[in-house]
């Protein structure tokens, strides 16, 4: 039952990402762009995105456990450390640079040849790789 | 006169929350793309990789399936290997120190308030920025 509805949830996701133009490295990349032909398309998608999640985090807040009996969300982490900015800010970076994030990466993943499997690949060795590194720089607090 | 892109991207972006909403509400956990892949990646989530398998199967193969009947989008994706393996890289280290992605920290993060999310999403927007003047009007590279 949560292999199923994980599933249904992942195809919702990139069905999503398809259909806002997310995949569109320009796109994302025009909506980075503030000093030059400015594009709000990602305004939309993730205003849209964050509308049902507003209705769905109060209900969640009431509920102890999920559908299926696992622990609801734990309470928030509220520390801001450097981990979060420094890992945001090298995120950003890469992210206009090729105008692709995690889940647009993997939703277009079958339909961007080898530039695609490229920065997919990339992706998965920099996270592999963040966690000697994390314990070699100590960036946690 | 509202553009289509803009009723595409609202109503993308609604199918994008409704799926952060099951895998919160059923899984009981936050729906983030960086998180489900990273634990996967490197062995952190072991224990529930058959639920983050699944899910990936349908973040992967779902628009692979949408793109056979209707056509593939436009992706306006570089082909030059240096930018994408310089950008996969600051994406992949990135978003595992700071623990989150658009989806993690800028979906889920912000419509909970939380100030982790906010301040995340503050960051990646100011750096995507900047990497776009860098990259763009400076360098010239993309």
């Amino acid at each position: 039952m949560r292999n199923l509805s994980s599933f249904v949830s992942g195809s919702l996701f990139g069905l999503g990402l398809i259909i806002s133009g997310m995949t569109d490295t320009a796109k994302v990349q025009g909506w980075l762009d503030i000093f030059g032909d400015w594009d709000p398309t990602l305004a939309f998608v993730l205003g849209g995105a964050i509308l049902p999640m507003l209705v769905t985090w109060q209900y969640a807040k009431r509920r102890q456990t999920s559908f299926l009996g696992s622990t609801l969300s734990e309470p928030p982490e509220q520390k801001v450390g450097r981990d979060l900015v420094v890992g945001s800010f090298l995120f950003g970076a890469g992210w206009g640079l090729a105008g692709l994030c995690p889940g647009p990466a993997m939703a277009s993943l079958t339909f961007n040849g080898t530039s695609g499997v490229l920065f997919f690949v990339s992706m998965a060795f920099g996270m592999w790789f963040s966690v000697p590194l994390l314990r070699r720089i100590q960036l946690n607090g | 006169m509202i553009e289509q892109s803009w009723v595409y991207g609202l109503l993308g972006g609604l199918i994008i929350g409704i799926a952060a909403s099951i895998y919160l509400l059923i899984n009981g956990r936050i729906m983030g793309a960086s998180g489900i892949l990273g634990g996967l990646v490197d062995g952190s989530g072991h224990n529930s990789w058959k639920e983050r398998a699944t899910f990936l199967l349908g973040l992967i193969g779902v628009p692979g399936f949408v793109v056979l009947m209707f056509g593939v989008p436009e992706t306006n994706i570089t082909s030059n290997g240096w930018v994408l393996v310089a950008a996969g890289l600051l994406v992949g280290v990135g978003t595992r120190i700071a623990k989150g992605c658009t989806s993690g920290h800028g979906v889920c993060g912000i419509s909970r308030f939380s100030l982790r999310g906010i301040v995340a999403t503050v960051f990646y927007l100011l750096a995507g920025g900047l990497s776009i003047v860098l990259f763009k009007n400076i360098l010239g590279v993309i």
